[in-house]
């Protein structure tokens, strides 16, 4: 392989989350005129896809960037089991504090999946529908300060 | 600078196996990948090349020419092939995706004469791919995918 090539691995995983766009530090009115239809108050939901890319180096002895026998199931620990079919609003932890924008949940699923010990965490991009996706790179690590 | 890009599909059959392993260290890193009989994928291949559109002609470079090189380098080799035991360039390589995609890039790579390579993804399945991209500034990961060992 020509040195100046460089390979990524990509991976989707979905989940299915009800969610609902609403700040305490906005008035009601002030939350509606932001927010719109995402803020009626009992939720609504979405079928997120999480596309997890991961970079180099390729192991000499598998061919493999990440072993998805070791991949698969962290991520279904980290993000899927945590995300999938619940209230993100109330349980998961990180969103009793930000509003589970799908720019908010893509930071936290980068948070859970940089901490993948078997290769190194690139960019991860989430769909909240097929239009609207939401996109974090280990090029701007400013974009990733907490939630 | 613009980007074209091609997509063509293959099918082929592979299995993971490194003779360095044990059976039983096979059967834990690679599982049911590593099954004897091998199985089977659709690939889809995306191709894209970056360049200017000449002036002339209004393109980067001709579709028609990149189709005939797709043909001959890629599927020709790898369509309805098993790719442990029918291509050569995948000896001593585990074919994972990630081997697969960097064979393609080398097969390509000296081939395209105008434009340049910019990025080969290959599909195993809608839901996983890699992709090989020339490195830009700031790239501090150096593939090595040519490191093939002897399965």
């Amino acid at each position: 392989m020509n040195s100046g090539v460089k390979v990524s691995l990509t991976r989707r995983y979905r989940f299915s989350a009800s969610h609902r766009l609403h700040s305490t530090d906005f008035s009601e009115a002030e939350n509606q005129r932001l927010y719109g239809k995402c803020s009626n108050p009992h939720g609504h939901g979405h079928n997120y896809v999480v596309e997890a890319t991961f970079t180099g180096p390729v192991d000499a002895e598998t061919g493999m960037i990440a072993n998805l026998g070791e991949l698969d199931p962290f991520v279904q620990l980290e993000v899927i089991e945590a995300f999938d079919y619940k209230y993100l609003n109330e349980e998961v932890a990180a969103f009793r504090e930000s509003v589970p924008t799908t720019e908010n949940v893509v930071r936290e699923i980068y948070r859970r999946l940089e901490k993948f010990p078997g290769a190194r965490l690139e960019r991860v991009r989430v769909e909240e529908t097929s239009k609207n996706s939401f996109e974090i790179s280990r090029e701007f690590p400013a974009n990733r300060s907490a939630a | 600078m613009i980007r074209v890009t091609r997509k063509v599909e293959f099918s082929a059959a592979h299995y993971y196996h490194n003779s360095k392993f044990s059976a039983e260290e096979n059967q834990r890193i690679f599982g049911k990948c590593s099954n004897p009989h091998g199985h089977g994928h659709n690939y889809v291949l995306e191709v894209t090349v970056a360049g200017e559109p000449d002036p002339r002609t209004g393109m980067v470079l001709d579709l028609k020419e990149l189709k005939d090189i797709l043909q001959r380098e890629v599927m020709d080799r790898m369509d309805h092939r098993h790719l442990n035991h029918e291509v050569p360039e995948l000896a001593g390589k585990i074919p994972t995706c990630e081997n697969i995609a960097a064979v393609i890039w080398d097969l390509l790579e000296p081939r395209i004469k105008k434009g340049k390579l910019d990025r080969v993804r290959l599909y195993e399945s809608p839901d996983l791919f890699a992709d090989c991209t020339a490195e830009r500034n700031g790239d501090r990961v150096a593939a090595d995918a040519g490191r093939g060992t002897r399965a």
